[in-house]
């Protein structure tokens, strides 16, 4: 029923034969003595040159899919069912020497850590030239081969980079070494499992561009595995979403991301927030319940417990996969209803009195932070947080955001002369000698909640130890609160007697969030709180935040990597960079500029779901060391709009206000800007020095 | 092209979250491992104790052990002879129907020594243990907390201890203090605090740095409640890893002593005590005076050491 539609799909858009076929392929693996089944009934192809995204989110088995293609499954798992066929070998029966040569001249495997694939006791150029010795050179062709390699990957001194450690390159430089490796081989099919999700935006922007012009040249196909949809959308010809260890629906990527046609992938695209919603007009749309465990034994739809459309028929019956026009599939009974499926969460925000921003609650003069061997974490930040606001904050790794978060909450102790004040009271350093209502004003979610919530404690006394020490409350009233706490974060009376191990999460970040909000703070800084957690539960969560905020009146500093979050959270943004503030403002004027131009770079190097914005400007080269900073401008080494001058090198611009409330630091007065920013791309900077 | 996903709105959309609705919104999954976490649901922790119980070295071990700690608490009653009865005119007997394990050059029964040798070691050995987990433990936590010059000053002095031989500082000890069974538990469990204690200190470096500590410092904890309360349940498995090791070792620490006259004195029968007393007689050919001793420790330690290393496959699984 499946391989038909699947593979005719395909053959329309690959005129020669597929370079992988995959029909209902099963995937078990075996723990503790039983079978547990990870992929089910598993069909997909990908014709020559084709670029196929696979996208699910943790556990729906979307890496095990790509390691039983090149059979490197754990030794517990097995391909149970179905037939593989690259280039119209078969790898499920080939011998070790036949899998080997497979492994080294038709499939290539990148993954997301590049620092874990390469060997760090070799340096970079011998590791890539070996594939060209396995492929039949000589060990000098093979050098010659492997430097050409690294400047088709765009790296500007492959001589110097061939010397290299894999330690001494940064992530984006070594995931473009591992890529030049992947490609060495010229192999047919190109696995990419989530290539870029290490990397910051920018790095992330320039592996992605790197990719399709490679493809382009090389013609090679791509299977692309990733849990972020925008970036799926940005790179591939067509797309499956798989669903608990099922494709649930198929079809060309731009076609299914506009207009799904299968409950999942209506409801996962609706958790993420899309340009113009707005914490305070509309709430994100979750999916309600779990995902089955892996090895679940459901009759019928793998989606049916979580549908708001199933009905009985959905959970006696598994769905074929329906045609749905323009060469889409989805594997549901009642997929022309699906774009209508009802909201798990009500779309409009409660309309809560909210009194706007009010007067400066938390601010900062002169922070620096200077880590051991002249980092400068910090260089002279000067901020101000309003009363009630949400204050976006974002920049790529090392630009001091978080350093930024540890100084107010008195964790990490800034320079001398640094000030730290909270309603204009001059705070201390150290935590452990503010007072208990300090403490109480300012406090924090951390990212990782696996970190953050002592795995030996109860839920209980890790949401009960704030209320006590921190609200004084003992006995009825330290009851009563808990109650309300954890109906205010969603959580249930079971949940209070589990440890952090016991709950998915999800559950945990809540548990979190309740500990942070347990003596209502003035302050909560949200440091990445969804970043590790999955998009249906990340849209929980960023609602459960914006509700909180409504009741409680609280402020927020809120830290995020990922722009569509804090579009969709924050009334102000400060940009970051170097620990320098680059630019602040109201949200949606930094975000329709005109603005800095690395701020510029930051935005149009997100790829989105809200069709393509135009490729604006790239930024190249990496982050200069902060033990080092440029003179100047600190950003100068990588503005694609650097003054011919020089001005940018020799001179730090100052943080003016160009507009109400909208600070640039810039040498380009912000009416040039503008015209820059409205006209023409501007020219790609190459290699930094 | 934005706005093209359908969301209709819901009958009740127009009003606000009912913050109190008891619903499970979260949707919440981690990988394979955060299901079977929840699913697992209360057996997390006792899961773990009961794989000892599949493990063949756990058996052996415990095996052992426990044939020694019965031997020590009731070796008195079924030991064949008094073991300090002396029999000069059956001495230096070897192993026979009467004498099993042969007799010492007193006349008295190796079997009924062997026996009744265990329960000096099974009294001193965890005890000095203990001292030495209980303070090594508390040093650990208070160097890997507190950090700065304490830590600098105390882990000098730690590593100037660990360059001297044990045997050296316990002689030191013992002639201060004289050969009490109370003096050397404590020596023993003193020369194990500074190795207990930089074990520990490593563990606490890797939890110091993890966000719950600075969200309970946030919370404005006291140094004691954060070691003690918040740091110590996670290296906890460390530590008991680190108590059974070290508790094979205080068996040879305690029999060295014994054997270089400084531990347990004669007549009481003691392994280590019996080898220094017979090992001269080896020459004249009764090795059985040596070998049953001998081999009563190896067997102790071995017994421990099984046990040591399969509480720690369980704890680090």
């Amino acid at each position: 029923m499946t391989t038909d539609q699947a593979s005719s799909a395909s053959s329309a858009l690959a005129a020669s034969g597929p370079a992988l076929i995959v029909s209902n392929m099963d995937v078990t693996y075996r723990v503790r003595g039983q079978d547990r089944l990870a992929l089910r009934n598993v069909s997909f192809s990908i014709g020559r040159g084709e670029s196929y995204g696979l996208v699910g989110e943790s556990g729906s088995g979307k890496s095990t899919a790509a390691l039983a293609l090149v059979r490197y499954l754990p030794r517990n798992g097995r391909v149970s069912a179905g037939t593989i066929s690259i280039n119209g070998l078969d790898p499920l029966s080939m011998g070790k020497r036949d899998l080997r040569q497979l492994r080294a001249r038709t499939i290539s495997m990148v993954y997301q850590e590049p620092g874990r694939a390469l060997n760090p006791s070799l340096r970079v150029g011998r590791q890539i030239a070996e594939v060209f010795e396995v492929a039949g050179e000589s060990s000098e062709s093979a050098m010659q081969s492997a430097e050409d390699m690294l400047r088709k990957v765009q790296i500007s001194d492959p001589g110097r980079v061939m010397r290299r450690y894999p330690h001494e390159l940064s992530g984006g430089m070594a995931q473009r070494a591992v890529i030049a490796m992947a490609l060495a081989a010229s192999p047919s099919l190109l696995i990419l499992d989530e290539p870029t999700t290490a990397l910051d935006a920018t790095v992330e922007a320039e592996v992605l561009d790197l990719v399709a012009a490679l493809r382009q040249e090389f013609d090679t196909s791509v299977l692309f595995i990733s849990h972020n949809l925008a970036v799926i959308a940005k790179m591939c010809d067509r797309v499956g979403v798989l669903y608990a260890g099922e494709l649930v629906e198929e079809g060309p990527a731009r076609q299914v991301f506009d207009g799904p046609r299968h409950p999942y992938t209506v409801g996962l695209l609706r958790c993420i927030p899309r340009r113009g919603q707005r914490k305070d007009r509309d709430r994100l749309d979750t999916i309600p319940g779990f995902l089955p465990t892996p090895g679940h034994s459901l009759t019928g739809c793998v989606f049916a417990p979580r549908c708001a459309l199933a009905q009985d028929r959905c959970r006696s019956e598994s769905p074929p996969f329906f045609d749905v026009g323009d060469l889409r599939t989805a594997r549901c009974f009642y997929h022309e209803q699906a774009p209508e499926l009802p909201r798990a969460t009500p779309s409009s925000a409660p309309a809560l009195a909210t009194d706007g921003p009010g007067a400066p609650i938390v601010s900062v003069e002169k922070l620096s932070k200077t880590f051991s061997g002249g980092v400068q974490a910090l260089g002279g930040v000067d901020l101000t947080v309003l009363r009630g606001e949400t204050l976006g904050l974002v920049g790529e790794s090392g630009s001091g955001k978080t350093t930024l978060a540890r100084v107010l909450l008195g964790l990490t102790a800034p320079d001398q002369g640094s000030v730290v004040t909270l309603e204009d009271k001059p705070l201390d350093a150290d935590a452990r000698r503010r007072p208990r209502e300090i403490l109480r004003a300012l406090q924090i979610v951390f990212q990782n909640p696996d970190s953050a919530l002592n795995r030996r404690h109860t839920v209980r006394s890790l949401i009960s130890r704030p209320l006590t020490r921190l609200a004084g409350l003992t006995g009825t009233a330290l009851r009563d609160r808990l109650a309300e706490l954890i109906a205010e974060v969603r959580l249930e009376d079971r949940h209070l007697a589990l440890r952090p191990g016991q709950l998915s999460g999800g559950l945990k970040q809540r548990v979190a969030i309740a500990r942070a909000f347990g003596a209502r703070p003035e302050v909560v800084v949200c440091d990445e709180p969804t970043s590790a957690l999955d998009v249906s539960v990340q849209a929980a969560i960023l609602n459960l935040l914006a509700d909180l905020q409504q009741q409680e009146h609280a402020t927020y500093l809120f830290i995020s990597h990922d722009l569509g979050l804090v579009r969709y959270l924050s009334d102000r943004i400060v940009v970051l960079y170097l620990g320098r503030v680059m630019e602040v403002g109201p949200a949606e004027t930094v975000f329709t500029g005109p603005h800095h131009p690395y701020t510029e770079a930051l935005f149009s190097a997100v790829p989105s779901l809200d069709g393509q914005r135009p490729d604006r400007i790239r930024l190249h080269g990496d982050i200069p060391s902060a033990a080092d900073p440029p003179s100047g401008c600190v950003f100068h080494t990588r503005c694609p709009r650097k003054l011919s001058s020089g001005v940018c090198e020799s001179t730090e611009p100052p943080l003016l206000e160009e507009e109400p409330g909208h600070l640039i630091r810039c040498h380009i007065p912000i009416t040039e800007l503008r015209q820059l920013q409205l006209n023409e791309p501007a020219p790609s900077q190459g290699g930094s020095a | 092209m934005s706005g093209s996903v359908p969301q209709p709105a819901e009958p009740g959309a127009a009003s606000p979250v009912d913050p109190v609705a008891p619903i499970d919104r979260t949707g919440g999954y981690l990988g394979p491992t955060g299901a079977a976490a929840v699913a697992a649901a209360s057996r997390a922790t006792p899961a773990r104790w009961w794989l000892l119980l599949r493990k063949a070295t756990f058996w052996v071990g415990a095996i052992i052990v426990l044939f020694w700690v019965v031997c020590a608490v009731f070796g008195h009653l079924f030991a064949p002879y008094n073991p300090l009865e002396q029999q000069l005119l059956v001495n230096n007997q070897a192993p026979s129907g009467a004498h099993w394990f042969g007799t010492d050059p007193l006349g008295r029964d190796v079997l009924s020594r062997v026996i009744t040798g265990a329960r000096d070691i099974l009294i001193i050995t965890p005890l000095a243990t203990i001292i030495g987990t209980v303070l090594g433990t508390a040093l650990g936590l208070a160097m890997g907390y507190i950090g700065g010059w304490f830590d600098t000053v105390v882990s000098r002095v730690v590593e100037a201890i660990l360059a001297l031989p044990f045997v050296i500082i316990a002689f030191l000890f013992v002639v201060a203090v004289g050969p009490s069974v109370g003096a050397i538990t404590i020596i023993i469990g003193l020369v194990f605090t500074p190795l207990i204690a930089r074990t520990v200190r490593t563990a606490v470096l890797v939890e110091r740095h993890q966000d719950y500590v600075s969200a309970s410092r946030l919370l404005g904890e006291g140094a004691a409640r954060v070691m003690f309360r918040e740091i110590l349940p996670n290296v906890m498995p460390a530590i008991v890893v680190e108590f059974t090791v070290r508790l094979a070792y205080a068996v040879f620490a305690l029999v060295t002593l014994s054997f270089l006259g400084f531990g347990i004195r004669p007549p009481t029968p003691d392994w280590g005590a019996d080898i220094a007393a017979n090992y001269s007689g080896l020459l004249a050919g009764y090795w059985w005076q040596t070998l049953f001793p001998a081999l009563a420790i190896a067997s102790l330690v071995v017994g421990v050491a099984l046990l040591a290393d399969s509480i720690e496959q369980v704890l680090s699984a």
